[in-house]
Parts: C-alpha cells; sequence; structure tokens
C-alpha cells in the first residue's frame, strides 16, 4: 500500500469563465454564417427524434441530475460514477432502503417502473459520461479535509476515507467515487447518515458518519468538491 | 471591598466551569478511547462482524485470529516493521490494555468466511496446503498453521481470510514486512512466499478463504 500523491485539484478562477465566454463568443460568430446556420439545423433535425426516442429515460433524470448528469442542486452527479453503485442504489431506492426525505420524494416513484435491464444500462451508460469537479467547498478548509481522507483521525476513531474509496477518490465495483461530487449533497449525506437514515446492510458509513464533528465534515466534503 | 465582593465569586464560578470542561473532555476521552468505541473503529474497515471488506484495498478478516498474532502485528506497525502507513496511525492510537480487549473479542467470533475466491485451483491449493512443494522448498503450510489453518500463538488463522489480502500479502512479503529489523517473526515465511509462483500463491489463497 502506498500513499498518494497529492490529487489534481482544480481551483476555479475568474480566467476560466472569460475562456469559456470566448468559446460561446466563437460559436455564435460561425453561427452567423448563413451556411453554419444551414447545417446545423439539418443535423439537429436528423438527430432530435432519434435522441427523444432513445433517450426519454436518461431525460427523465436528468431533468433533476443537470445537464450531461453533472449534478443540480440537491441532486447529485451520475456522470463518472462507478456502475455497479449506481445499480445498487437504484435498488436501494426501489426497496425503500435508502429513505432520506428526497429520495422518497423523488426517488422511490422515479426508479419503480425500471426493470433490471433499464437499470443496467443506465448505469452504464451514465458511468461513461466525464465527469466535472463540483468545486462548491471551501477552498480554505481543503488541506484539512485530505489529511481527513487520507489519514483518517485516530483519536476519534474515524477511518481513512481512502482505504475503501481509493487514493484517487475514484471508488471502486460497489463503492462510489466521491471526487467532485458536491460539498452540500456530501455533507448532507453523512448528515443523514449520522440521523440514521438510509445504511445499506452492511455499509459502515453510519458508524463513519457518527463519529465526524460538524467542521471536520465540513473540511472533507470541501476538499471532495475540488477533486478532478 | 465591594469590586473583591464581587470578583470572588465570579472566580470561583470560572474555576467550576473550567473543572467541568475538563472532566467533559476527560470522559468523551475515555470513551473515544475505550474498547466499545474502537471495536467500532476497528470494524468500519474490516467489515461489522469482523469478516473481513473488500474496499479499495482488501481488509483481512479479524474474526478467530490468533490474539498473539494480532497484537504482534499492531507493535509492527507502530515501529514500522510491517509498512502500512494506514494501520500505523491507527495503531498509534490504541492503549496496550485496549488492545489485549480487542484481540481476545476477535479470537471468539466466527463469522461464514466472505467468500468469492476463484474455485478452479482448489484442489492443487489444497495439496500444496497440505503437502507442500518439496521440489520447490516450500513446506506445508499446514505443518505451522494447523490442518484447519486456524494457526496458534504468533502464527496466524487463515481459514477465512479474503482471498485478495492473501495473495497481496504472499506476493509482497518481503517489502512490507520485517522492515529493517532482524527480531522479527515474519522472516520465517520470506523464503515461502519467494518461492511460490503467482499462480502457486493464487491456489493456496483460494483454498483457505474457503475454510471455515
Amino acid at each position: 500500500m502506498s500513499v498518494a500523491v497529492p490529487h489534481r485539484m482544480h481551483r476555479p478562477t475568474p480566467l476560466d469563465k472569460r475562456a469559456s465566454f470566448n468559446g460561446i463568443g466563437r460559436i455564435s460568430a460561425l453561427l452567423k454564417s448563413a451556411l453554419a446556420k444551414w447545417v446545423a439545423l439539418a443535423l439537429l433535425a436528423s438527430i432530435a427524434p432519434a435522441v427523444a426516442g432513445e433517450h426519454a429515460v436518461v431525460r427523465n433524470c436528468t431533468w433533476c441530475h443537470g445537464t450531461s448528469a453533472q449534478g443540480y442542486t440537491v441532486a447529485p452527479r451520475l456522470a463518472g460514477q462507478r456502475p455497479l453503485y449506481l445499480e445498487r442504489e437504484i435498488r436501494n431506492f426501489r426497496d425503500h432502503i435508502r429513505d432520506n426525505p428526497f429520495s422518497r420524494q423523488y426517488m422511490w416513484g422515479a426508479v419503480a417502473a425500471l426493470d433490471p435491464g433499464a437499470v443496467r444500462e443506465l448505469a452504464a451508460y451514465f458511468a461513461t459520461i466525464p465527469p466535472r469537479p463540483a468545486n462548491d467547498g471551501d477552498w480554505g478548509l481543503s488541506a484539512r479535509g485530505r489529511s481527513i481522507y487520507m489519514e483518517g483521525i485516530p483519536e476519534a476513531n474515524v477511518a481513512a476515507c481512502y482505504a475503501c474509496h481509493g487514493p484517487r477518490a475514484e471508488g471502486i465495483r460497489e463503492i462510489p467515487r466521491l471526487g467532485g461530487l458536491s460539498s452540500s449533497y456530501l455533507k448532507a449525506r453523512l448528515e443523514q447518515w449520522g440521523q440514521g437514515y438510509h445504511a445499506t446492510p452492511g455499509s459502515p458509513m453510519p458508524i463513519v458518519a457518527r463519529s465526524l464533528a460538524r467542521d471536520e465534515i465540513e473540511a472533507l466534503t470541501s476538499y471532495l468538491s475540488f477533486i478532478r | 471591598m465591594k469590586a473583591l465582593g464581587l470578583a470572588l465569586p465570579v472566580v470561583m464560578l470560572t474555576a467550576t466551569l473550567l473543572a467541568v470542561n475538563g472532566h467533559a473532555q476527560d470522559v468523551v476521552r475515555a470513551e473515544r478511547g475505550g474498547f466499545e468505541a474502537k471495536l467500532e473503529y476497528c470494524k468500519t474497515c474490516h467489515g461489522l462482524s469482523a469478516q473481513g471488506y473488500r474496499g479499495w484495498f482488501p481488509m483481512p478478516r479479524l474474526a478467530g485470529q490468533q490474539p498473539q498474532y494480532l497484537e504482534n502485528q499492531l507493535r509492527a506497525f507502530i515501529e514500522r516493521r510491517r509498512t502500512n502507513p494506514v494501520m500505523a496511525n491507527v495503531a498509534h492510537a490504541l492503549n496496550p490494555s485496549v488492545v489485549s480487549a480487542l484481540a481476545g473479542h476477535f479470537r471468539n467470533l466466527d463469522p461464514r468466511p466472505i467468500g468469492g475466491a476463484p474455485r478452479q485451483s482448489l484442489a492443487i491449493g489444497r495439496r500444496i496446503y497440505e503437502e507442500g512443494i518439496p521440489e520447490a522448498n516450500v513446506p506445508a503450510c499446514s505443518a505451522c498453521h494447523g490442518t484447519e489453518g486456524h494457526g496458534q500463538n504468533e502464527i496466524p488463522r487463515l481459514a477465512g481470510q479474503l482471498y485478495e489480502y492473501t495473495v497481496g500479502q504472499l506476493t509482497g512479503w518481503a517489502k512490507v514486512r520485517g522492515q529493517g529489523s532482524a527480531v522479527d517473526t515474519s522472516a520465517i515465511m520470506a523464503p515461502t512466499a519467494h518461492n511460490l509462483t503467482r499462480s502457486q500463491v493464487e491456489a493456496v489463497a483460494a483454498y483457505v478463504s474457503n475454510l471455515p
């Protein structure tokens, strides 16, 4: 076992925003030419029905989980998530094991009609979308968060997260990728475990959540939100 | 006089508060360092019944393990004779009386083996376990670890151990164990681990993982 390697972390800068504005500017300049407009319309006309037909189920997910499933407010990012984890969570919603308020309100109904084949396909599809980091944590806390992730807090009986979730927080098998998930989502999950919600049978997460103090959760989830 | 009359109760109140606060912190510290809390801490990674757990790394089964072996390994982590950054931190935060209590507790746990090993070379594994490989200088595992794989004293139990864990230990033996010290019982295993091929390691690891 080797201790990793600083994670690649991305600190958002004003430059990023400028770059994407420039990109949009370039594209709109292109579209101004009549030819490009015609090509774009023709492309859209040929693709649109196929997308609507094939991906109606996917679209039902992305209404809440955001464009290209990158997550939106309380709905977590699905892009790049471990497919076995996604399948297990869908089963947990179906069997009413994952039972926090938003799960009851939205996810129990949303997955009720999915057959096992559709579950596998959805999970495999979302797993292939490249994930982008949420970057919504407090940058100043991320060094403390990294030390909790890598070393745990032995005197407070908090196990090192990396022993299960991997040196780059990428997850493995049914253990989820945490790197780049939004800080607010991760915080809510940890707090809800502490309150007794949604424990997958055999999962150690309720124990971990109970051992973490509020400021430790803040630091840990901040760190994770910046991992690419 | 008036000022003193006011100052005295304030000082006394402050002293009382400090004492209460200090006492509360001691209690929290004792609870956090106590047997029940540390047992839960172990189970976070090693499985809720100490049966072992497949995380990013394979976390070994502790259930039914020999207490002396567990205590030796925890000391080896602290003294860096066995390289493992996670367990070094964990072992540092355990006091000796809790270590003995934990080791005694795990000794008496008996969950079913976690399973999940490949099944195609169980017969080869069994032969290696019971007879060794004389032409490769590999002694029979059963000679030390017992015919049922339960170990004895400082020799660990292998029965029911996670397949991936045993494979990882045997293939990385000399890089992880017995670091910087001649007085480490792990030296006994070094030649045997070295003389086993990868596929022989896999066969024997699969065999012991199924032993009850």
